[in-house]
């Protein structure tokens, strides 16, 4: 009785290799033709990616909602190794650091009792003219669990939860200033595209001229500000404000500072700590200004709420 | 050439334990690539951490393709790429193409790279890992219609050559151990 085994010198006899029986030459020519042919897949790729650009985002929020509780578990062991480190070399400069904090704890009484001043005349003075003040608006805190950037671009991602209620063009502020805003929206995840992404615009006002100019991300850490009118250049260290110009922002949240560069071109230090991003608010201001196409889909359903 | 090429014989089938096991062992290396890559994308609030992903991705391609091509084949390559655009944010078809690309080159230099110490291998993958760069900055910016700045790409191959030994030392050590499907 002859045993059960192939005839040929391979241990181990694939599943393919005996169901489809290919001559040896034809075999090789078909592993030599994978390579050009999958090349050329990767131009219909790309040509795919640039005609149906949802599909791309949709695939990559998918992607993300199935690995950001992956991320959201792995955050806390990673964030208290990093405490530790930073606490071990925080050890060492402890006293400078005090004494830092006290002198600025001092400055920072003086201008509260200013701020408390201001508001008090501010409320004063809004109840005279009869001002009509500004909706509250709504706000959801979601946690950042990755970077959505890339090398070219500069984003954040968002654990959102799952039934939530944020929309494309929402904006997000973390607890110092403007962050950026939301432009693509998984089933529980957002991606924030930040200030200073390459593509990012944003209409602003400097705070001591009043004078409008346009935030130009660099995907440098510092954007820089364009178009500003002749006559008021940003002064060094002088706050940027968002302005409501074009609906896309409601006014006056803090974006920064001015600061000019070595080579003497105005940018802005965000006042947001875009480096390291823990927390953010999604704030829903109501605003329909600038949004993109496909959310110009889902308008109508807005108007009912 | 095999192990069981040497001591040519009619052996009998192997059992399911083992060729599960031979199964793993040739699904090894794609597998620790996919898995360093999602690792990359980890929030360990490393500055400029994007850059970690194509430095791992590409190491791995061009390690495994070199040294093991039989478990990196260029469908594998193909879905490695896919992965890569899409935890990368680059435009569709970007990464796919600098892989496969890589992929050909390694197979292509593969005899000539196999007698050479690790410094020249080293050399190679360091034309490769600035050729990868460029070529993805090139892309993106065309399919982006813009210019893009070349800093990061510049930073993103040389980090690619500066991880690529601290990476070979656990890729050896996993082709000469679990990655050996003769071993299985």
């Amino acid at each position: 009785m002859l045993p059960r085994v192939p005839l040929y010198f391979d241990p181990q006899p694939t599943v393919d290799r005996r169901v489809i029986r290919l001559s040896i030459q034809a075999r090789q020519a078909l592993a030599k033709l994978t390579l050009p042919v999958l090349i050329g897949l990767a131009f219909g790729l790309m040509l795919l990616g640039k005609a149906d650009t949802l599909l791309a985002e949709r695939a990559r929020m998918a992607l993300a909602d199935a690995l950001a509780p992956i991320y959201a578990t792995l955050a806390p062991p990673v964030a208290a190794l990093r405490d530790t480190i930073g606490g071990a070399t925080g050890l060492w400069d402890i006293r400078a650091e005090n004494a830092r904090l006290r002198d600025e704890n001092e400055q920072l009484r003086q201008w509260q009792s200013i701020a408390l001043a201001l508001d008090a005349e501010n409320g004063r003075l809004k109840a005279n003219l009869r001002w009509i003040p500004d909706a509250a608006p709504t706000y959801v805190t979601a946690r950042v669990v990755a970077d959505a950037g890339g090398v070219y671009a500069k984003a954040v991602l968002l654990s959102v939860g799952p039934n939530h209620a944020i929309r494309k063009g929402q904006i997000a502020l973390d607890e110092r200033g403007l962050v950026g805003r939301i432009t693509e929206l998984g089933a529980r995840t957002a991606r924030v595209l930040l200030i200073t992404d390459l593509n990012s615009r944003i209409p602003v006002i400097l705070e001591n001229s009043r004078a409008h100019a346009i935030l130009v991300g660099t995907n440098g850490p510092r954007p820089r500000l364009l178009y500003w009118p002749e006559g008021s250049t940003p002064l060094e260290g002088e706050r940027v404000v968002t302005s409501a110009e074009a609906g896309a922002f409601p006014a006056n949240l803090p974006v920064g500072t001015v600061h000019f560069s070595s080579a003497k071109v105005p940018e802005v230090v965000p006042a947001a700590l875009l480096e390291r991003l823990e927390v953010v608010r999604i704030f829903d201001y109501g605003l329909a200004g600038i949004v993109s196409p496909d959310a110009l889909a889902r308008l109508p359903e807005r108007r009912d709420r | 050439m095999a192990r069981s090429d040497q001591t040519p014989g009619i052996r009998p089938r192997a059992t399911l334990g083992r060729r599960l096991d031979i199964a793993a062992r040739h699904a090894f290396p794609a597998g620790c690539t996919v898995v360093l890559m999602l690792l990359a994308g980890a929030p360990f609030g490393i500055a400029d951490q994007a850059a970690l992903l194509p430095a791992v991705t590409l190491a791995g391609v061009y390690f495994w393709s070199l040294h093991r091509p039989a478990a990196m084949p260029p469908p594998v390559v193909f879905v490695i790429g896919v992965l890569f655009d899409l935890l990368g944010y680059l435009p569709l078809g970007v990464g796919v193409l600098s892989l496969l690309i890589v992929h050909g080159v390694a197979l292509r230099w593969r005899s000539a790279l196999m007698r050479q110490g690790f410094l020249l291998g080293w050399l190679a993958f360091g034309g490769v890992a600035v050729g990868a760069a460029l070529l993805g900055w090139v892309l993106t910016a065309l399919l982006s219609f813009r210019l893009l700045p070349v800093g990061p790409a510049l930073f993103q191959a040389v980090l690619t050559i500066a991880l690529y030994p601290a990476l070979v030392v656990v890729f050896v050590r996993a082709h000469r151990t679990i990655a050996d499907p003769e071993l299985a």
